[in-house]
């Protein structure tokens, strides 16, 4: 690849194939909102047409002034830090709504507002699941593979003006999501509520998307492609494959907000969890893999544990997490066949987390010293602790007879949460408090002490959190067997309601907790980007060696 | 073998190819059989598609998120069957674009609701869940019985349904708003309704305000509905054809 100087007076094709495009969308969006007798779908047209008309004008701006178009023997990390202010601003907010439904669990007669049909609980769950998954975890997957894909294969991001179509085409899908949902905009799919529209956007986004890292890749100057790449490029083909494969419907209309999924009944319900098992897989566990690959050697400044491993661990791990939908459906009336199928692939599921898992792990060999004096490196560590407790909890409760008493309880909400707070939380607060020094050129954090704050106060909150639900959950599914002496259930339904009390209150305060580290950190490192600067040739291209796997 | 794997870290669509091809055998192993295979949903009397007002009652549950809280699939396991009813078959969903089995219950099952409880005790306990059930932690749902039914587009939505395999008539999509109507209004001449859906159809006035279509009506209608359509004194779960 040659390193050419841009900024030159010919007119660049991304931006034109972009303007043509987001041109096209403009147009596309005002027949939507002429053409619909759905208010809420008009609605929608609105926000699309006003999205590809901001979107047009600045990359209007950037025609007319080359001076714009960046320096083209730098990295591109724009976009990255966009991704990074982004990762924070829908992580506090996904969080925050995980708190107000938390609350309206534990005192309804507060937190439930008779004339506010948005506020109820099943518009605003599905707000924060898609917000902390796709909003907060999806940012921070963009923006940190865009960081990694450039460093290891020391190439500037692919496609001009592309990488900024993906991160605001995203933030856009991130918009259309979450105000669907408060208006009931949705197909009832867990963890792919929105409607086909939507879906469609986010199809072509994600399409940039993988062109926009392969492009990288393509690029690149060094030979092999780097381990956290793989995961990178497992998590956005995969994900391509699920999200299409699951969002099959039939619109009401062209002009109708609604739709109906292509499958019913049991087939429906295990491509659902086929989408839904591998969410986790795919979404929260691959990728997640990929950005432990690359941070957690950088500060510790050890080299990867075991490449063998590494390979055995991603093959493993992709094709057999693919076989664990199943297991979200025992008991039901999916033929006991794919419900064996899927328990004993979860079981397997078990060896190559715990691969992954270890060669993180073991990358701080000969630097455990640093957990002591490196809060962001202890950080990564407990996600890594909370990765092998979560998948080592995982296979057990695909085991049918553990399942026939936890599903439908809320120990798996505790088990996700063990995932998603201290897995994928702290992984990525890791990886953030790495990327906000060096991507703005700062000598450091602002505050090393705030880190440990954050660190205690977010750890707490999140073993009060998944304590609770264990409690609650193991209680209410031994209350709803339980018999009394004459043969009959021992419990009312609601009486199981009642006793999860206590412990719907210590999760809300669990949450907060872990809202309130997370407000730390955005202190934190908005108080990090205020600071003078620190040499700012740091980001040119050739200055970072890209970091290779040790045998 | 390690050397191997370095083809691989040079191709980048040698490896894209192989983690599409990795990636694809669990799900054509474990669902491509679900579509083929007789056996995967039983034959069972009595199942039939949604009435109109049923449909747009269900389309009401799925916009409010119920499927968040509330599972539809009851197991076949002691203390589900005695405190939900017979476990639940796949025929019951087999016209169920989408599914909704549910994977919480913060509320009880829904998969036999229907005809348990009074048409005016829903309507009380979806406007002020509390008031009913103190303990209930249940969100209030009053704004349904002030807003009309918006049935503009049932005949659409009908004939959606059609286009992914539920196997309404054109005369169902033609007298789909007419069928809508007669079933929330207990004086109507439901004749033609019950030809198209069968006799068992309920046709009342659901949420006692008889002047108008409401959201409530739909709902209600909806779940008075639930895990009603099959005789289980006549279905033999034991009988081979029906063992799974």
């Amino acid at each position: 690849m040659s390193v050419t100087t841009s900024a030159e007076s010919r007119t660049p094709l991304d931006a034109v194939i972009l303007a043509v495009g987001l041109g096209l969308g403009a147009f596309l969006s005002l027949l939507m909102a002429a053409g619909t007798a759905d208010p809420l779908f008009r609605i929608h047209a609105y926000v699309f047409l006003a999205a590809f008309t901001l979107g047009l004008g600045a990359v209007v701006v950037r025609l007319t002034d080359p001076a714009r178009s960046g320096d083209a023997s730098r990295y591109m990390d724009g976009v990255v830090r966009a991704g990074v202010v982004a990762s924070m601003f829908w992580g506090l907010a996904g969080f925050a709504v995980g708190c107000l439904i938390a609350a309206q669990l534990a005192f309804p007669n507060l937190f439930y507002f008779p004339d506010l049909p948005w506020t109820n609980f099943g518009r605003m769950r599905p707000l924060h699941t898609s917000a902390v998954i796709f909003a907060f975890g999806g940012n921070v997957l963009i923006a940190s593979s865009f960081y990694v894909v450039q460093r290891t294969c020391k190439a500037r991001l692919f496609g001009g003006l592309l990488p900024w179509f993906v991160f605001w085409g995203y933030q856009l899908f991130i918009v259309l999501a979450a105000t669907g949902y408060l208006m009931g905009v949705t197909q009832s799919r867990e963890y792919a509520e929105p409607e086909w529209y939507v879906d469609i956007w986010l199809t072509i986004v994600w399409v940039a998307y993988l062109l926009a890292f392969l492009g990288t890749i393509w690029k690149r100057q060094e030979k092999h492609i780097y381990v956290a790449n793989w995961f990178y490029l497992g998590f956005i083909v995969t994900i391509a494959l699920l999200h299409v494969v699951n969002n099959l419907a039939i619109p009401v209309s062209a002009f109708a907000s609604h739709s109906y999924s292509l499958f019913a009944g049991v087939q429906d319900a295990l491509t659902q969890w086929w989408y839904g098992h591998n969410a986790v897989g795919f979404l929260l566990t691959v990728p997640f893999l990929a950005m432990m690959y690359y941070f957690v050697p950088k500060r510790a400044e050890r080299p990867v544990y075991s490449y063998r491993l590494s390979i055995v661990h991603f093959w493993s791990l992709i094709f057999i997490y693919i076989w664990a939908g199943p297991h979200h459906l025992h008991y039901t009336a999916l033929p006991q066949w794919a419900q064996t199928l899927g328990m004993t692939f979860s079981i397997m599921l078990w060896m190559p987390s715990w691969g992954g898992m270890i060669n993180g792990l073991m990358t701080l060999s000969g630097a455990w010293d640093k957990l002591r004096t490196d809060p962001v490196i202890r950080m990564m560590v407990v996600a890594l602790a909370f990765y092998g407790m979560a998948t080592f909890e995982g296979p057990l409760m695909s085991v049918r007879a553990v399942n026939a008493l936890s599903h439908y309880t809320d120990w798996t909400i505790g088990h996700v949460h063990a995932g998603a707070l201290g897995w994928v939380g702290f992984i990525s607060f890791g990886a953030l408090y790495c990327l906000v020094p060096w991507l703005w050129n700062k000598p450091g954090l602002y505050s090393i002490k705030l880190v440990e704050w954050h660190f205690w106060i977010a750890t707490t909150g999140t073993l009060l959190y998944i304590c609770s639900m264990w409690v609650s959950g193991v209680m209410e599914g031994l209350m709803w067997r339980e018999y009394t002496s004459e043969g009959f259930l021992a419990y009312s339904f609601v009486e199981t309601v009642s006793a999860k009390h206590v412990s719907n209150v210590i999760r809300l305060l669990g949450g907060l907790m872990f809202l309130g580290g997370a407000g730390l950190m955005a202190f934190n490192l908005w108080k990090t980007i205020r600071m003078p600067s620190a040499e700012p040739e740091a980001a040119r291209l050739v200055a970072q060696p890209a970091l290779a796997a040790a045998e | 073998m390690w050397k191997k794997h370095g083809k691989l870290e040079r191709h980048s669509m040698l490896l894209v190819l192989a983690t599409l091809v990795v990636v694809s055998v669990g799900g054509l192993v474990e669902i491509a059989p679900l579509f083929w295979l007789e056996s995967t949903v039983e034959k069972v009397d009595g199942v039939r598609p949604y009435t109109p007002l049923e449909l747009a009652g269900r389309d009401i549950y799925v916009r409010e998120g119920c499927y968040v809280c509330h599972s539809q699939m009851i197991r076949p396991l002691r203390d589900e069957v005695e405190r939900y009813g017979h476990y639940s078959l796949a025929a019951e969903s087999m016209y169920d674009h989408p599914f909704q089995w549910g994977s919480k219950r913060t509320g009880p099952d829904l998969a036999r609701v229907g005809g348990k409880y009074s048409d005016g005790w829903h309507v009380d306990h979806l406007k002020d869940p509390r008031a009913v059930v103190p303990e209930s932690v249940m969100p209030p749902y009053g704004f349904l019985s002030e807003t009309e039914l918006d049935y503009r587009d049932i005949a659409d939505k009908l004939k959606a349904q059609q286009a992914v395999g539920v196997p309404y008539s054109a005369a169902d999509v033609t007298n789909a708003k007419a069928d809508l109507e007669a079933q929330a209004d207990e004086f109507s001449d439901a004749s033609g309704l019950k030809a198209r859906y069968g006799q068992k159809i309920t046709v009342r006035d659901f949420d006692g305000a008889p002047a108008r279509v409401t959201e409530m009506d739909a709902l209600v209608a909806y779940l008075q509905m639930l895990g009603t359509l099959v005789d289980f004194s006549t279905y033999q779960a034991e009988a081979p054809e029906n063992r799974r």
